[in-house]
C-alpha cells in the first residue's frame, strides 16, 4: 500500500485544486499513467503515478483544494490483496482502458449528458454560479476564456502565475551569482539547410528553426554536460537526462517553461514533434507534473518578438539558461570579404557556483560549431 | 468556393488553433503573426489545417504572400482547384 500524495510542482507551490480524477477505485494503474488533473497557479497539470498497482481508495473529491503532501489516493500493489473489497479485484481483470497515458480518457459517468468543458472552465462556472449548459456551443468545448468575458467578474487569471514567477525569480537573483556570455552565430548554413530539407517534405513534416536549435543545444550539452543539471546541497549535480525547459509565452499573459523530456534520445524529427506536442499542451493546459518539475536547463527564445539578445535569469535549482535572440540580417566578415548573413545572438547565463565562464564559453563555441554543420542534426 | 467562404475557413482555423483569440481581433490587413501573437508553430499549424481544407500547400518561400488575412484568402482563392 502506498499513498499517492499531492506532488509539489515547483518550489513555489503550496497547494493546488484537484480538478478531475482520470481513474476510479479499482482501476489498475501503470507507472507514468496520468491519473488526475490538478489546477495550479501555472495552469492545469496532469499528474502521473510512479508505481504500478490498483487504486484502492480515492481520498479526495474533485474540485478540492489540497496542500502539497496531502494524501489523495491509496495505491495497492498487485500482490497485496484487498481484505475488505473484492470487487476491486474483479475490476482489475477488465482490460485496461489506457495503454498509454496520452490515450487515457477521463471516466465520463454520464457520457451522453455531460457538457464538454475544460476543468478550469467548469470550476469557474461554478464560482460564477453559471450553468454550463447555458454556455454550451454546438459541438464545442467550453474554455475558461469564454467565462471571463464579463469585465466586472473577470478576476485576474494570471495573478497566481505572476506570484509564482515572482518568487522563483527573486530567489534566483538573491541566491545565484550569474555570469553572462554572448556570441554571434552565423545561422545562414543552418537556415539554408532547413529550407532545402523542408522543400523535400510535406507541410505536415515541415521542420521549424526552433526544433533545430533545441536539437543543437542538446548536442552541445552532451559535450558540455556541466551546464545541464542542478545546484543542490551546495554542490553541482549533473543530470544524465537532458530536459530543457522551453519558455512558452501564453497569449493572455504569463510564461511557462515546461520540460521537453529526454531530448538526448531524440533525432530532429522527434524533437520537432515533441516540441509541437508540448506547445499545444501548454497552451491548452495539459501538462504533466514531470514536465513542470524536471527541467535541467532553460532555453528562452524571445527572437519572435524581435529582440537581439536575451540575458536570462536562471530558474533554480538549474544552473544555466540559454537565450536565443532574433535571427537577423547583419554584416558578416568571411575571409577578406564583407557579406550579409543571418545572424543570431546566443547568450548563456550560468550559475557561477556550479561552473566558470570557461565552461560557458566552451558551450557557446560547441553550439556554434554544431550549427555550422546542420546536416549532422538530423 | 467564394472569397467569403475562404476567409471564413481561415478565420475558423485561426480560432481553432488559438482559442484565446477573438474573431474581432483579426484585422484583415494586419500581419497575422504579429498582431495576434501567433508564433511560428501556431502559424504552421494553421497552414497545415488549411491544407486539409483547401488541398493547397503553402511552401515556406510563399510565406510573405500569406502574411495577412486578405493576402492569405487571395492566395488560396487563386490556387484552389474548382
Amino acid at each position: 500500500m502506498s499513498q499517492f500524495v499531492m506532488p509539489s510542482l515547483g518550489a513555489d507551490m503550496e497547494s493546488a485544486v484537484l480538478m478531475e480524477w482520470r481513474v476510479k477505485e479499482g482501476d489498475r494503474v501503470s507507472k507514468g499513467q496520468v491519473i488526475a488533473e490538478v489546477e495550479t497557479s501555472k495552469g492545469v497539470i496532469e499528474i502521473e503515478v510512479f508505481e504500478e498497482g490498483i487504486v484502492d481508495k480515492i481520498l479526495v473529491a474533485e474540485e478540492t483544494e489540497c496542500a502539497v503532501g496531502t494524501p489523495l489516493a491509496i495505491i495497492r500493489t498487485e500482490t497485496e490483496s484487498s481484505p475488505k473489497d473484492e470487487t476491486a479485484q474483479i475490476l482489475t481483470t477488465e482490460p485496461q482502458t489506457a495503454e498509454s497515458p496520452e490515450l487515457a480518457n477521463p471516466p465520463i459517468p454520464e457520457a451522453s449528458e455531460r457538457i464538454k468543458a475544460s476543468p478550469a472552465a467548469r470550476r469557474k462556472a461554478k464560482e460564477m454560479g453559471l450553468e454550463l449548459s447555458a454556455l454550451a456551443v454546438s459541438g464545442g468545448e467550453i474554455h475558461l476564456a469564454q467565462l471571463q468575458s464579463p469585465p466586472e467578474t473577470a478576476p485576474k487569471p494570471i495573478d497566481g502565475m505572476r506570484q509564482a514567477i515572482a518568487r522563483a525569480m527573486s530567489r534566483s537573483n538573491a541566491e545565484i551569482p550569474h555570469y553572462y556570455l554572448s556570441t554571434s552565430i552565423n545561422m545562414t548554413p543552418a537556415l539554408h539547410w532547413l529550407e532545402e530539407e523542408n522543400i523535400k517534405r510535406s507541410i505536415k513534416e515541415r521542420l521549424l528553426a526552433a526544433a533545430l536549435l533545441i536539437r543543437a543545444v542538446t548536442k552541445a550539452l552532451q559535450e558540455i554536460p556541466e551546464l545541464n543539471g542542478f545546484w543542490k546541497d551546495d554542490a553541482p549535480q549533473i543530470s544524465d537526462a537532458i530536459n530543457p525547459g522551453i519558455a512558452i509565452a501564453l497569449r493572455k499573459g504569463g510564461l511557462i517553461t515546461p520540460a521537453l523530456m529526454n531530448t538526448q534520445e531524440m533525432n530532429l524529427d522527434q524533437t520537432m514533434r515533441a516540441l509541437d506536442d508540448l506547445i499545444t499542451r501548454t497552451r491548452s493546459g495539459k501538462l504533466r507534473n514531470t514536465e513542470m518539475t524536471l527541467q535541467t536547463i532553460t532555453i528562452t527564445n524571445l527572437g519572435d518578438l524581435g529582440v537581439e539578445s536575451v540575458y536570462g535569469v536562471i530558474y533554480p535549482p538549474q544552473v544555466a539558461i540559454v537565450g536565443l535572440g532574433r535571427i537577423m540580417d547583419a554584416p558578416w566578415a568571411e575571409g577578406d570579404s564583407l557579406c550579409i548573413r543571418k545572424v543570431m545572438q546566443v547568450t548563456l547565463a550560468g550559475d557561477h557556483r556550479a561552473t566558470d565562464g570557461r565552461t560557458g564559453a566552451l558551450f557557446l563555441d560547441t553550439l556554434n560549431r554544431i550549427l555550422q554543420n546542420p546536416q549532422e542534426l538530423l | 468556393m467564394t472569397n467569403e467562404a475562404i476567409k471564413r475557413a481561415i478565420i475558423d482555423q485561426i480560432l481553432e488553433i488559438a482559442p484565446d483569440i477573438e474573431e474581432g481581433d483579426i484585422i484583415p490587413d494586419k500581419n497575422i503573426q504579429r498582431s495576434l501573437e501567433i508564433d511560428s508553430f501556431d502559424f504552421l499549424k494553421i497552414l497545415t489545417a488549411l491544407n486539409e481544407v483547401f488541398g493547397v500547400e503553402v511552401p515556406e518561400s510563399d510565406y510573405a504572400k500569406v502574411d495577412t488575412l486578405e493576402h492569405m484568402s487571395e492566395y488560396f482563392s487563386e490556387r484552389i482547384k474548382i
